[in-house]
């Protein structure tokens, strides 16, 4: 009898469950929503979260919050949302790292393509060759010849193990086939400020860093990383036209825990492209030297393209250089 | 731009009625941070920076520098009431104040930090404004060795911050020094004990530390002691300043703001070492040298100011060169740019009204901060007749909610428990925690900077001598360890380092 009343119970929770869950697809989202930034308040990752984060509110209809979790390369908050509950509540901002992680720590709790559902694609912010402004070489040809000539005397500064101001060191070391002289930092704001104060010599940094200091003067800009020449440094030539072949950008993707319900990603997908063609983002994007991405770029395929493409990528690169972190 | 008419267009944006508010909500807000231990400055603009979206970029940036140096006067409160400092800066606050507490006269120590960084921030604000550019372009001559020769002499002289055993003062810097290096190696990635935990990367939490080894011990200790857990201080001698304090207090005020405006100008760490700094001058210049640790004014009066001076000028790299000198710049950067401007060596000449504006708030933060905070005193002083049992649970609760608040890393929370337990076993041997959180702060940045300094100097180690700002400091400091050995001054030194039984 008692059995009876308890399987009963237990199958009217399964039906309400089971029901509540599809109910809940369709009316998603009815509460807010959290994007994971894996990196600390206020930095270029987090500003392009929270500039997306605040359209999508608006189209979502329930508050997309921007929540920090720094920590070990972005690997801490990444973790997180790879085991977070897969309702879409929880949803991870990620940058180039997420395809550099795999090579760097060689103890990776989370597969970066095996539990995560991509959403899309979101922009990809170029950086730039600058140096301090006494730096000898003035342009493009003349930076490839000092460097080969000089090699380890020459000092190259970057924000730490794993940042992108080192990816692209590795790459132009790779590209330039000479061995520069390393100096690691703690962030891009304190690189910047030994290369404007003339103690280091050259940095491959975002343009979010960079181009306020070269629209100054501070420092001396060789080329930027992108295909084609940026709106508001139109007379700094890519590294291409300079006879450079490095081309990077460090690319934004969003993502939910792998085994989101299809309905769900198709949602925010949408929300995503609305965010990505608003006024307000694109004029911000372009204040921070970056565009958004195409419609068709900003969509699951899109991204796991690039996140598998660059996994490969980083593999070798990462490999050759013998560097970890771990 | 003659300097007179930026500063009254300054005044004009900073006076707007909707920005005093903006400014008054920061300071407002800071100092109610300040004061729960644990949730920080960054925290709270970190939270705050999605609502300053629908803020003009004056409004927005106004608030959120007053959420940073309200926070600096409401760190202090905790730190002299409960020995809870909520920063590094704070830390020194606690040795002096809280000894000033428990005699009756947290009224005097509060009161004392409120006016000494009104006056600082005052001068420092003013330094912003006549001299910011000049005195970015000079922290720029800072490089690593530079940097590496600071620290030295900061740690050399500051082991004055010990009033107990010279030897067990070492000790416990050296302690703090290996704690610091917990955390991913900046240089080569590879984790120093972090025996294979992950949260661990980013190194300890000082906050989490701090609050550990200051209030939680602090605590435990108070626990075993049957006749003082009811109420903590039990009669409170006046709250106002007497003319004797007065008299003591003019002299640590200015020297702080001095050493505090100075220092707060270089981005590479330098804030850090201001309260230190100005302790260990107070306390060398002292003529009663024994009294610090047990409640001297002057341990109180000095690095409040400081501290407040260096918040104040470390807006400078920032403002006029665009470079964040710690986390909370950083956030200010990201705010910068949420408002569609990008900070960087042309704001002052692209924005004269946000720049001028937000340093003319900066004074007039100042005034509302000193308003606000001196009624408050008497309500302060009151909390500390809740009775021990109900005070001390809510303290540990809100440090472990602001702890966890800042990464969501639940180790933060665990360091809390653990160093409560280690800063109470340092206690009952007669160990002092404040030279271990030094060497906990400044340990990694003498680490790095060394490094970086040999790094870029290809493993020349005469950089340090080549360089003169570099030789000059370390010059410094090799005196001060000769004055300290030298026979003569033996009997000086012994006033200094009186031990304890």
């Amino acid at each position: 009898m008692k059995k009876t009343a308890i399987t009963l119970a237990a199958g009217a929770l399964l039906a309400s469950m089971a029901f509540a869950g599809s109910a809940f697809a369709q009316d998603y989202p009815t509460k807010p929503i959290t994007v994971v930034v894996p990196f600390s308040a206020g930095g270029p990752t987090d500003t392009v979260a929270r500039l997306v984060a605040e359209v999508m509110s608006q189209d979502l209809g329930q508050q997309v919050v921007v929540q920090n979790v720094g920590g070990a390369g972005g690997t801490l908050g990444a973790g997180q949302v790879a085991v977070a509950q897969n309702d879409g509540y929880t949803l991870l901002l990620h940058h180039i790292g997420m395809s550099t992680a795999p090579t760097l720590y060689r103890s990776l709790p989370y597969d970066p393509t095996t539990d995560f559902a991509p959403i899309g694609l979101i922009t990809s912010v170029p950086m730039t060759l600058v140096a301090r402004k006494d730096f000898e070489p003035n342009t493009m040809a003349e930076l490839l010849d000092y460097v080969k000539a000089n090699g380890e005397d020459i000092t190259y500064a970057h924000a730490g193990i794993g940042s992108a101001s080192q990816l692209c060191g590795m790459l132009f070391m790779n590209a330039v086939d000479a061995q520069m002289t390393t100096v690691p930092y703690q962030g891009s704001g304190p690189a910047m400020t030994d290369i404007i104060g003339g103690q280091v010599d050259l940095i491959c940094d975002q343009t979010t860093n960079t181009t306020s200091q070269i629209q100054a003067g501070e420092v001396k800009a060789y080329g930027v990383t992108s295909p084609e020449r940026l709106g508001n440094l139109p007379d700094l030539a890519t590294t291409a036209e300079g006879g450079l072949e490095l081309e990077i950008g460090v690319w934004h993707g969003l993502y939910a825990p792998a085994g989101t319900d299809a309905a769900i990603i198709e949602r925010l997908e949408a929300a995503l492209q609305v965010a990505l063609a608003n006024e307000t983002v694109i004029s911000r994007f372009a204040e921070l030297g970056t565009v958004p991405v195409t419609a068709e770029e900003a969509t699951p395929a899109a991204l796991t393209e690039t996140l598998t493409s660059q996994i490969e990528l980083w593999k070798g690169v990462i490999e050759a250089a013998g560097v970890y972190a771990d | 731009m003659d300097i007179i008419a930026s500063l009254g267009l300054g005044f004009s944006v900073a006076l707007d009625p909707i920005n005093i508010l903006y400014c008054f909500i920061g300071v407002l807000l800071g100092t109610l941070v300040g004061c729960l231990p644990g949730i920080g400055p960054t925290a709270t603009i970190a939270m705050l920076l999605p609502i300053t979206f629908s803020l003009s970029p004056a409004g927005a940036l106004i608030m959120l520098a007053g959420i940073y140096y309200g926070a600096q006067y409401g760190g202090s409160t905790t730190a002299i009431l409960i020995n809870l400092p909520g920063e590094s800066s704070s830390a020194v606050t606690a040795i002096d104040g809280y000894q000033m507490a428990k005699q009756g006269r947290a009224g005097q120590a509060l009161a004392t930090a409120a006016l000494g960084s009104f006056f600082a921030g005052t001068v420092a604000t003013l330094l912003l404004a006549f001299f910011a550019p000049p005195l970015a372009r000079a922290a720029l001559n800072f490089g690593a060795p530079e940097y590496f020769a600071l620290i030295v002499l900061g740690l050399l002289v500051s082991i004055a911050l010990a009033h107990g055993s010279i030897l067990k003062a070492l000790g416990m810097i050296v302690l703090g020094l290996l704690l610091g290096m917990v955390g991913q190696d900046i240089y080569t990635g590879q984790p120093r004990f972090t025996f294979g935990i992950r949260e661990l990367y980013s190194g300890l939490n000082f906050v989490s530390v701090a609050v550990g080894v200051f209030g939680v011990a602090e605590i435990l200790r108070n626990l075993e002691d049957e006749k003082s857990r009811d109420v903590m201080v039990k009669s409170v001698k006046g709250l106002w300043l007497s003319m004797t304090d007065f008299k003591r207090i003019i002299a640590p005020v200015l020297r702080g703001t001095v050493l505090g405006s100075l220092l707060g100008v270089l981005p590479g760490g330098g804030h850090i070492l201001s309260s230190f700094a100005s302790y260990s001058a107070e306390k060398r210049l002292s003529k009663t040298p024994e009294e610090f640790g047990r409640g001297a004014i002057e341990g109180v009066a000095g690095p409040e100011s400081a501290n407040n001076a260096a918040a104040q000028t470390s807006f400078i790299p920032l403002l006029t060169l665009g470079i964040p000198a710690h986390p909370v710049m950083a956030l200010m950067v990201g705010a910068f740019i949420l408002q569609g401007i990008t900070p960087g060596p042309n704001v002052i000449n692209d924005q004269p009204a946000l720049f001028w504006g937000i340093i003319a708030s900066m004074w007039i933060g100042n005034v509302l901060l000193v308003l606000l905070n001196l009624p408050l005193i008497g309500l302060w002083v009151k909390m500390l007749s809740i009775p021990y049992r109900a005070l001390f649970p809510a303290i540990v609760l809100f440090a472990c909610i602001g702890c966890f608040s800042i990464n969501q890393n639940i180790y933060d929370v665990y360091a809390i428990g653990f160093f409560g337990v280690v800063g109470y076993v340092l206690i009952r041997f007669g160990c002092e925690p404040a030279p271990l959180l030094l060497g906990f702060v400044l340990g990694p940045l003498l680490e790095e900077h060394l490094r970086r300094a040999m790094i870029i100097s290809r493993g020349d180690p005469m950089v340090f001598l080549e360089r003169p700002i570099s030789a000059t400091l370390l010059g410094l400091a090799l005196l001060a360890v000769i004055i300290a050995v030298l026979p003569g001054i033996r009997q000086k030194r012994k006033e200094v380092f009186v031990e304890e039984d």
